[in-house]
């Protein structure tokens, strides 16, 4: 086994735990924190996949702001943070079954494509970050998309600004 | 002598190599020991950094300082540091625990992670993430987590204050923090640290951004939660904020998670501003630029020191008002400012375009407190009928 692969497997399960726990644990804060572990497992697959500017977005974006909101929710609205409901459906096991059996044909399907065991091709030279943000302002790539993202991102900042401002008048 | 670092680096390769480890896992092997030696280091020297901030805290007080065990006190730290591991270890006993225990662990990561990145000289580095100025953004946010998590499970109404002051003050302020990183990457055209550093070969970027470097210094100032922006712990309001319920070594783990968050705070001053390892000789000799480096981090870093033993605390209205009127906008004018001079001036001389680019920074900074400074004025005193009206409005 080589060390990616080692090191795979430990995040693997790493990553798992964390997302089980996030679901399973009845301290909203607790699980809150195991989600955002289960995040940055996420993005330390990036890393170790040289995605390395996904990885760090992951963490600035997920880790740094929703989870930051994630918490502060929590921590907000609830007064009791531990829930006394039942965790469990009636019919777990049903719902068990048919996860199993979604996973299997996922796994089987991904299983008969080429690439499955094949190597992972070798990235372009040059700086993938210097690519990227040069196809993101090339008109003929994703210039378009681009502009219209950041047109939303503007309009729902002031909209934020408007909704929180509230009115000028005394 | 030309390059220590990399004379170390194959010396250990060749031992590793003679003793039978597969050439596969070598550099693992490197990766490990580097993180280890960076991590052991940074927490090493936090033992020296606090000998040092109290000593000069110290004399600009007019006091003397730590005096008494081992020569110019040199050993206090050490003392402290036993003092704090025989202490009891109190744990709250209607916290969380496990999050009580996590949080301490978290806010050092944060800091140590910063130094895998930060360039010592041209051949030492933990790693050259092409990302980097990205990655110092996102291990800063390992520490916020910490300090909301010490908050939460402390069961202290003191220390969820402090947290929810973190969240405010640390959210606000990554802002301007991270308009600022974008102008050296701007000027330098890479996010790599090291790219960052090479690119100051000709000028530093202190010169062509002295602002953008002032945001920098301001914002994380306030990142790194210190005299005058130490509003989660300020003691005076919140007794001692997040870590009000820490005691022992984990209180210790904090605290000297800050002080060499201060001190990393002037290596990335040193390297995004200051030109890190550059210097007359450095190109031959990378050894060399490894003092050039700690002496520019040393300067940045005393900085601090001076800030927080000059400036009294800032209240936290004025200071989020201050982050959101102030320091944002005036960094979103200086980076077009930047985009725009940077890029009409790409063929000219360096002299020229830093001349231009030091001009626009000029431009848009007494702009800036021309238009917003007046507003963080403190009201001048008047007629008595008014006065309380207008003091209620600022805050």
């Amino acid at each position: 086994m080589t060390v990616e692969q080692i090191l795979f497997l430990a995040f693997a399960v790493v990553g798992l735990g964390l997302a089980v726990a996030s679901v399973a644990l009845r301290d909203l804060v607790r699980s809150a924190f195991a989600l955002i572990g289960s995040l940055f497992v996420v993005a330390a697959f990036y890393a170790t996949l040289d995605a390395s500017l996904l990885a760090a977005a992951q963490v600035v974006v997920y880790i740094g702001a929703i989870a930051t909101l994630i918490v502060l929710v929590v921590m907000l609205t609830r007064h009791e943070l531990q829930d006394r409901s039942p965790q469990a459906h009636r019919y777990w096991p049903v719902a068990a079954l048919l996860g199993a059996i979604v996973f299997a044909g996922i796994a089987w399907g991904l299983s008969q494509y080429v690439f499955f065991n094949a190597a992972p091709p070798s990235l372009p030279a040059g700086d993938a970050v210097a690519a990227l943000g040069a196809a993101l302002v090339d008109p003929a790539r994703f210039l378009i998309p681009f502009e219209a993202v950041s047109v939303l991102l503007l309009s729902a900042l002031i909209g934020a600004v408007l909704v929180a401002g509230g009115s000028k008048e005394k | 002598m030309g390059d220590l670092f990399t004379a170390i680096t194959n010396l250990l390769r060749g031992l590793l190599l003679g003793a039978g480890v597969p050439a596969a896992s070598v550099p693992w092997i490197f990766a490990v020991a580097r993180a280890f030696v960076l991590g052991v280091s940074g927490l090493t020297l936090v033992i020296f950094l606090i000998w040092f901030e109290r000593k000069a805290v110290a004399r600009m007080q007019d006091r003397i300082g730590p005096n008494r065990v081992g020569p110019y006190g040199l050993l206090q730290t050490v003392a402290d540091m036993l003092k704090l591991l025989v202490k009891e270890d109190v744990v709250p006993p209607r916290g969380d625990r496990i999050l009580f225990h996590l949080a301490p662990i978290l806010a050092v990561m944060g800091v140590v992670g910063l130094w895998a990145v930060i360039p010592v000289t041209a051949t030492a580095y933990g790693v050259d993430l092409n990302v980097g100025v990205l990655y110092l953004v996102a291990a800063g946010t390992l520490g916020t987590l910490g300090i909301l998590m010490a908050g939460w499970s402390s069961d202290n109404k003191f220390a969820l204050l402090g947290a929810f002051r973190t969240v405010a003050q640390l959210v606000s302020y990554e802002v301007p923090t991270v308009l600022a990183l974008l102008v050296p990457v701007i000027l330098a055209g890479t996010m790599s640290l090291n790219g960052i550093v090479s690119a100051q070969g000709a000028m530093w970027f202190v010169f062509s951004a002295p602002l953008a470097a002032a945001a920098f210094l301001l914002a994380s100032l306030a990142e790194v939660a210190r005299a005058p922006f130490e509003l989660l712990e300020a003691e005076s309001e919140i007794v001692a904020g997040f870590h009000i319920e820490y005691s022992g070594i984990r209180f210790g783990m904090f605290f000297a998670a800050e002080f060499l968050h201060a001190f990393t705070i002037g290596a990335m001053l040193a390297v995004l501003f200051l030109g890190g390892w550059q210097g007359p000789g450095a190109e031959q000799f990378p050894t060399l630029g490894a003092i050039y480096f700690a002496v520019k981090t040393f300067f940045c870093y005393f900085l601090l020191v001076w800030a927080r033993a000059t400036f009294p605390r800032i209240r936290i209205d004025q200071m989020l008002n201050f982050c959101w009127t102030v320091l944002t906008p005036m960094m979103l004018t200086l980076i077009c400012a930047v985009v725009l001079v940077n890029r009409a001036l790409a063929d000219s001389t360096i002299l020229l375009r830093t001349a231009a680019l030091l001009g626009a920074n000029i431009l848009v900074g007494f702009s800036t407190l021309a238009l917003f400074g007046r507003r963080m004025r403190r009201p001048r005193p008047r007629p008595r009928a008014s006065a309380g009206v207008e003091g209620e409005r600022i805050a």
